[in-house]
């Protein structure tokens, strides 16, 4: 019983320290987390134009706020 | 099966052990946490030298966006309340030194800048967002806590700043 014991307080206690080391970072400490290349899109006009090819090749209205017909020709 | 008590207390006391570390934040009416923190020039600003007059301790970061649009009403402010007790200390938070170079040379600010690059002040003031500004009265109090940076609060954190100042 008590070796049993003894054994879910270290797993239990391997558990919670698996949690216990991550620490998010600061709201100063951002710094990193704020530079350009950290973006989904690193660069937003070309994510604009591919953005627009796609939508124009596959000939259906966008949702992303950029322009296009759906014949293809744009 | 009931667990025995011990094993029960164990590990209520192991959860309690983890939560010990989460501080809490520095609040309205609390005293200021003293800080002794350098300028560019080699100068040490120390918040305790400052009691007696009315101190706006703002922390911010050159990779911050509204602490770019907060250094213009800062100086604005300087250059109305410099001379009747009141001080601005803006705290940068950058790790590289260079960063806060090049933004202050874009941004050239008129009050104290002073550098933290270990985030020790910031953490000692639990801030919650960059950039986050405390408002001090004479006697070392924090009156005002403003997160972010936004124009509405303009006006509220300037009438509190005359009230202070007015404040004998």
């Amino acid at each position: 019983m008590r070796r049993r014991d003894t054994l879910v307080l270290i797993a239990l206690a391997l558990a919670c320290g698996g949690c216990a080391s991550f620490d998010p970072p600061q709201p100063w400490e951002k710094g990193d987390l704020a530079k350009p290349d950290m973006q989904f899109d690193p660069d937003p006009l070309a994510a604009k134009a591919k953005q627009h090819i796609y939508q124009s090749k596959e000939g259906a209205g966008g949702g992303y706020g950029v322009g296009g017909g759906g014949c293809g020709c744009n | 099966m009931k667990p025995p008590a011990s094993l029960l207390l164990r590990c209520a006391a192991l959860v309690l052990a983890f939560c010990a570390p989460f501080a809490s934040a520095v609040g309205v009416g609390e005293g200021a946490p003293a800080f002794s923190l350098a300028t560019s020039r080699g100068d040490t600003v120390t918040l305790d030298k400052l009691r007696g007059q009315v101190v706006y301790v703002d922390f911010w970061a050159s990779w911050c966006g509204p602490c770019k649009r907060s250094f213009p009403w800062m100086n604005e402010l300087t250059q109305r309340y410099g001379d009747k007790g009141f001080t601005i200390v803006a705290v940068n938070v950058d790790k590289k030194r260079e960063d806060a170079e090049r933004f202050l040379a874009q941004l050239p600010a008129q009050f104290t800048v002073v550098y933290d690059a270990a985030g020790t002040t910031p953490a000692a003031y639990a801030a919650k967002a960059m950039p986050s500004s405390y408002l001090i009265d004479r006697s070392g109090k924090i009156v005002m806590v403003e997160q972010g940076f936004r124009d509405e609060q303009k006006a509220a954190v300037e009438t509190r700043i005359r009230d202070l100042l007015a404040a004998r």
